[in-house]
């Protein structure tokens, strides 16, 4: 609980204070949530073997070729899980991009960001940070997808100039 | 079963910051008038739709509290999201009820109380609203980040500059100063725009909608309940089409057109009756969903108020203002009315109620000839797309 509330629940025995601009009388929650969640990534293991190894890993459906990035187990269009790990050639086409200034609370320890899309030579898309200077970027430049370390410690696909 | 189903009762709160009620009390400032208009009472209504996205609100049974405080309980009820298009969907839950005959009245409620939350808890979750592992998780896309990417990609490709989405801004802030229910009420000129801080390149603050507090409330009815209750002042939903996108950008052809509205506003157009390749001849206005400025260019497109590439131009030329080829947000759209999440589009319903039945605010109003409205209401940033077609005559 802030101490703020502590202090105004010790002198008025409620949670009630006084919202600053509007003047009007608000209760404040005191039933705090912190929201993090468990998701499964089983069946993309070999992604992340691929990202240690600096590689970039798609998945291919055996029977049609359907190229899938992000990686999926099932082939909608084969109704088949028969699918192979390939590693994409990590070079192409920026497409667009946007420098993130205001940032969610979740990534207030990174200076603003550039996010940019690429479209790989073999046809996937890819959406990831650009390591690079956004004022350089110009439409239908060449950029290469890259492995780097994050500040929380974890390692990241990236998008770099070539 | 009902051929046709009309809007017969309509009722907006005030949009902003609304410290000064409670969720139930701001869902009822728009039931209320609802109630009066449609000349019903709480007891009249078969079935009740609420679109409110949540999370950053404390209630999660909204139909249920407000079944309590309005006297609706013991109706069937459901609340519905689809982000941003929340309020189209409740739409389509309460038009289809009344079209396959289960219900004849029907109430749709869209109420959003995104303050009772800070400013950047509600930026974090509205991030979360597109690909969350592969695009929040590790990249911190934020809802102005996802819309920018569109519109730095229509600037590449077609030349449009940061002062033509600036534009959209100024005209949306122009209609917002009529509207005595819009958050922001006042004009704003370029520079205004332009000076502004950089939220996500290319966008600045006021090339963004604001955080809202709100609800819209529309009564739902069929041709024979029209009939028996003699009806007299009401619109007709003469279309609805409905499109998905893919939750990763990454998986998209294309960043200067949204798939899924082009695809919702065809099948929209066709079952309305209005011609595709044409259909500013057939409407008198429209409400498009500018939660950003560079997607209200990008929606004239995908709605073929013109040819690809061109959508700058309207703008430039002022064709998007009353008097032009096509009005578009002469209600101050979602930039200056605000955009309460689930209310957007039910208060995009209560706009072409007011605008058919020409009862929009003075300076507001636009030339009703042709008698058809549309509304476009876009939630995340594609992922799903609404457009409906309201007419003053049945199809």
């Amino acid at each position: 609980m802030k101490e703020e509330i502590k202090k105004i629940i010790e002198e008025t025995g409620l949670p009630v204070v006084r919202d600053e601009k509007s003047g009007t009388a608000q209760w404040v929650d005191l039933r705090e949530l912190r929201l993090s969640y468990e998701i499964s990534v089983e069946n993309i293991k070999p992604f992340y073997e691929g990202l240690k190894e600096g590689k970039l890993l798609g998945t291919k459906c055996k029977k049609c070729e359907r190229l899938f990035f992000p990686p999926q187990k099932d082939c909608p269009s084969c109704f088949d899980s028969d699918i192979e790990w390939v590693e994409l050639k990590n070079e192409g086409t920026l497409e667009t991009m946007t420098v993130v200034f205001v940032r969610p609370p979740s990534f207030s320890m990174y200076d603003p960001y550039p996010v940019a899309i690429a479209k790989l030579d073999e046809g996937p898309r890819i959406l990831a940070w650009y390591n690079g200077d956004p004022r350089q970027v110009k439409p239908g430049m060449r950029v290469k997808v890259q492995v780097g370390r994050r500040k929380e410690g974890y390692l990241m696909y990236e998008i770099a100039p070539l | 079963m009902s051929e046709n189903v009309a809007v017969i009762g309509v009722g907006h709160s005030k949009f902003g910051t609304r410290k000064d009620v409670n969720i139930a009390e701001l869902c009822w400032e728009s039931m209320k008038p609802a109630f009066e208009t449609a000349n019903l009472e709480p007891k009249d209504i078969d079935f009740f739709v609420v679109s409110n996205a949540g999370m950053w609100s404390s209630e999660a049974a909204v139909p249920a509290l407000i079944a309590e405080y309005s006297d609706l309980a013991p109706k069937g009820s459901m609340r519905v999201e689809a982000a941003c298009a929340s309020g189209s969907a409740a739409i389509r839950a309460g038009y289809t009820a009344v079209k396959s005959g289960m219900a004849d009245i029907v109430l749709v409620l869209g109420v959003e109380k995104m303050q009772e939350s800070p400013n950047p808890n509600v930026i974090e979750l509205i991030g979360r609203f597109g690909s969350y592992f592969w695009e929040f998780e590790n990249f911190g896309l934020t809802f102005p980040a996802y819309y920018a990417l569109h519109g730095t990609a229509y600037m590449m490709k077609y030349g449009a500059t940061e002062e033509d989405y600036a534009k959209v801004a100024v005209k949306n802030h122009y209609y917002g100063a009529k509207n005595p229910y819009a958050q922001f009420q006042r004009e704003i000129d370029v520079e205004t725009v332009m000076k502004s801080p950089y939220i996500a390149w290319p966008f600045k603050l006021f090339d963004c909608s604001p955080i809202t507090d709100g609800s819209a409330c529309v009564i739902l009815a069929s041709e024979e309940k029209v009939r028996e209750l003699g009806i007299d002042e009401k619109i007709w939903i003469l279309g609805q089409g409905v499109g998905t996108g893919t939750a990763n950008l990454s998986r998209r052809e294309t960043y200067t057109s949204l798939a899924s509205a082009t695809y919702a506003a065809e099948q929209a157009y066709r079952m309305a009756g209005i011609d595709v390749d044409d259909p500013t001849k057939y409407l008198d206005g429209a409400n498009v969903h500018d939660c950003f400025t560079a997607p209200e260019i990008i929606a004239y497109e995908d709605l073929r108020f013109c040819r690809r590439g061109e959508g700058y131009k309207l703008i430039r030329d002022e064709q998007t203002y009353i008097g032009g080829k096509i009005p578009v947000n002469v209600d101050g759209g979602l930039k200056a009315k605000g955009h309460p999440i689930g209310a957007t589009g039910v208060s995009q319903a209560v706009e072409a109620y007011k605008q058919l039945l020409q009862k929009a605010e003075p300076g507001r109003q636009a030339d009703i000839n042709r008698g058809r409205w549309l509304a476009h209401n876009v939630g995340g940033t594609g992922h799903y797309s609404y457009v409906t077609i309201y007419g003053l005559e049945k199809r």
